[in-house]
């Protein structure tokens, strides 16, 4: 699904990811852990096409194709999903046009016919209940005066409704109180299918208790220094990041 | 008075000798008519030492010879009259040639009693018609020089009467159009407007063009609000890209009166509107939106001025400008609050999206308060569409173009939305989804 090997990236000049390798095969869950700037937000910034950061070196294969060739909406379009930290606020583009836009962009794409007002109704009807959303989000405009945990619930939405392949969450549990980040995981979880692939990017263990990971990496100075399966989850819950820094120090 | 201000204003004056015998004539409008000429002369064009006139030059007009229009040219093509019509929109409809009316392409229908939707001509040469003493009470032509000079040229326009008490239903829809053809005319029609007491009118003044265009239009409107009235105006200039339009919109606000402008600008290659709103009367309030849409080869500048002159009035102006290529903007905002005007609230906005580096808009909110007692707030941003909005679009599968367009198509959205006429807002929709410059933003 997604191979990125020895990937170096600068951002305003400066190194954040420096070196950094991850596979990631159909149908797994990899969580990739670390301590604040350690470049995970880099990480799926690029992967999504933010042109501000820029890769020095090192390449990344999704499906078979060279991933940095493509523009982010092609990105998306392949079945990329980045779900943001930090959902952009747009007053005055309404959230049922651009879920509608997203839907159609991706179906456009795959050969499919464009969904009707009435079928697109349905199908958002329906997984708005998963996500327990009001039908008044429809009507507003894109996170336009939405709170910290109905941005994240949002984004989830408009992933379950784009239907990824490979599905990138930056931090989408930071700030969501323990309800709603059981909807989030909720959302994640009837995403799971054994052809699509979830990159959960967190600083915490909490989210992991809910979205169970196949594998657990951290990420530490731009690079992965440690991976493993759940249990390396729990462990950095107990000790904290120090003594993975310390371990690589002295590596 | 510098020597090329009167060598331009002496050809209006030669000009208007040579068509006098064939304007309206009668004892009251003949001394109105003269004294305008006069104060015209004595002032001549505006040059950009005039500080209403700072940054925009008049020189592309001032270089031409423009025919004053003498009667309706040539018909207008019926399929592109066709589309000047606003869908959806039952309406009274007068439309105007070179600013003559043409009867054959208006539908006035029947009207109620004692209202009046008919030309200015026919109402000039009409004695029963109240003329003397409204035409040219409102605008104010020593401060609006170019009012002065429809004044000593008027001929034909449109007279609106909606008497005491009457709510006027269907909008009045005063289709101006021009005629292509070798020589560039001057055209200026006259719009008054009187509405009684505690009456209701819609008013949309449109301006188009055939393609390829190049008249100067000179239009001033004159607007009564007596005491309870509600007069909504809209202004749509769709004028084509060789067109010169110069324009004033004068209003006297009784107590109680409210005077709406949506003033939206999607053509032309120089354009000017004043638009002056005037309350005199406690508790009048005057609302003001305006859009402007500019590109390569346009100029459009938007002066408003708002004169508070009593207590508890207020105004509320929101104006948003969309520039790209290298069109350039105006935007002057004055709102005066006079000496006796306390508990005044006006709130004045203009912002502004650039979309290319060459693009320019020159925005000054101009507040003058002379009264303590007041709530006065204004505010200009002048910004490019936001990267990371641009970003997040696209990451949801909209390519490049559709995601500019969608943000320029947001930003400009809310100038509409308070538009009361639906017809009217599905048009503009549509018209600024295809003037939008798409894919070739920079």
């Amino acid at each position: 699904m997604l191979n990125i090997k020895d990937l170096k990236v600068t951002v305003e000049n400066t190194p954040i990811l420096k070196g950094l390798d991850l596979a990631v095969g159909a149908g797994e869950v990899h969580a990739i852990m670390g301590p604040n700037g350690s470049g995970k937000s880099t990480l799926g910034h690029v992967l999504a096409g933010r042109d501000e950061y820029e890769v020095t070196g090192g390449s990344v294969e999704y499906q078979g194709k060279d991933l940095l060739d493509l523009e982010p909406e092609e990105r998306a379009r392949e079945g990329l999903f980045l779900a943001f930290q930090y959902p952009v606020e747009i007053p005055g583009v309404n959230n049922t046009y651009l879920l509608k836009a997203a839907l159609n962009a991706v179906r456009k794409h795959r050969g499919e016919s464009e969904v009707d007002a009435v079928e697109f109704l349905q199908l958002i009807k329906d997984k708005m209940k998963i996500m327990d959303m009001d039908e008044s989000f429809l009507s507003r405009g894109v996170n336009e005066g939405f709170s910290g945990g109905e941005k994240k619930r949002n984004e989830i939405l408009q992933m379950l409704v784009m239907e990824p392949k490979l599905a990138i969450l930056d931090e989408t549990d930071s700030g969501l109180d323990i309800d709603a980040l059981k909807v989030v995981a909720e959302g994640v979880n009837a995403l799971r299918r054994e052809d699509r692939s979830i990159v959960l990017i967190t600083h915490y263990q909490r989210l992991l208790d809910y979205i169970k990971p196949d594998h657990v990496h951290v990420l530490s100075g731009g690079k992965i220094v440690k991976s493993g399966d759940h249990t390396l989850a729990l462990e950095l819950e107990e000790h904290g990041y120090d003594w993975l820094k310390k371990e690589a120090a002295s590596a | 008075m510098s020597g090329e201000q009167s060598n331009s204003a002496r050809n209006y004056e030669l000009a208007h000798a040579e068509v006098a015998h064939q304007l309206p004539s009668g004892g009251w409008l003949d001394t109105l008519r003269r004294e305008a000429l006069a104060r015209f002369g004595r002032q001549g064009f505006p040059t950009r030492r005039d500080e209403d006139w700072k940054y925009t030059s008049l020189k592309s007009i001032e270089k031409q010879r423009f025919v004053p229009a003498t009667g309706a040219g040539a018909e207008p093509d019926a399929a592109w009259l066709d589309q000047c019509r606003i869908e959806g929109l039952e309406a009274i409809r007068l439309v105007f040639v070179d600013g003559f009316f043409d009867a054959g392409l208006s539908a006035i229908g029947e009207l109620p009693e004692g209202v009046r939707v008919q030309s200015l001509a026919a109402a000039l040469a009409d004695e029963s018609e109240p003329l003397k003493g409204r035409l040219g009470a409102v605008a104010d032509e020593d401060m609006h020089r170019f009012a002065a000079l429809n004044t000593a040229f008027v001929a034909d326009g449109a007279w609106l009467h909606v008497p005491a008490d009457v709510e006027l239903e269907k909008p009045v829809h005063l289709l101006f159009v021009t005629t292509a053809d070798d020589t560039p005319r001057l055209v200026q029609p006259r719009v008054l407007v009187s509405a009684g007491r505690h009456s209701k009118l819609t008013l949309i003044e449109h301006y188009a063009d055939p393609a390829g265009a190049s008249a100067f239009t000179n239009v001033v409107t004159e607007i009564d609000a007596g005491e309870g009235a509600r007069v909504e105006h809209y202004l749509l200039q769709e004028h084509d890209s060789a067109a010169y339009h110069v324009g004033s919109v004068h209003v006297a606000q009784q107590a109680d009166s409210a005077y709406v402008s949506h003033n939206v600008n999607l053509g032309g290659a120089l354009v000017r509107h004043d638009i002056h709103p005037r309350m005199l009367g406690e508790g009048a309030h005057t609302v003001m939106n305006g859009l402007f849409l500019v590109g390569d080869g346009q100029h459009v500048d938007n002066h408003t001025r708002v004169d508070h002159a009593v207590p508890h009035t207020g105004s509320d102006e929101y104006y948003k400008g969309v520039l790209w290529g290298k069109g350039r903007a105006v935007f002057n905002g004055k709102v005066i609050i006079h000496r006796d005007a306390q508990k005044t609230d006006a709130s004045q906005y203009n912002g502004n999206l650039l979309l290319s580096p060459m693009a320019e808009i020159d925005t000054k909110p101009e507040l003058e308060i002379y009264a303590d007692d007041v709530k006065a707030a204004h505010g200009a941003t002048v910004g490019q569409l936001d990267e990371d909005a641009l970003f997040y679009l696209r990451s949801r599968g909209l390519d490049a173009r559709a995601a500019r367009e969608v943000l320029t198509f947001a930003f400009a959205g809310d100038v509409v939305a308070r538009m009361g006429l639906a017809p009217l807002r599905e048009r503009l929709e549509a018209a600024i989804a295809q003037r939008l410059p798409g894919g070739g933003l920079a």
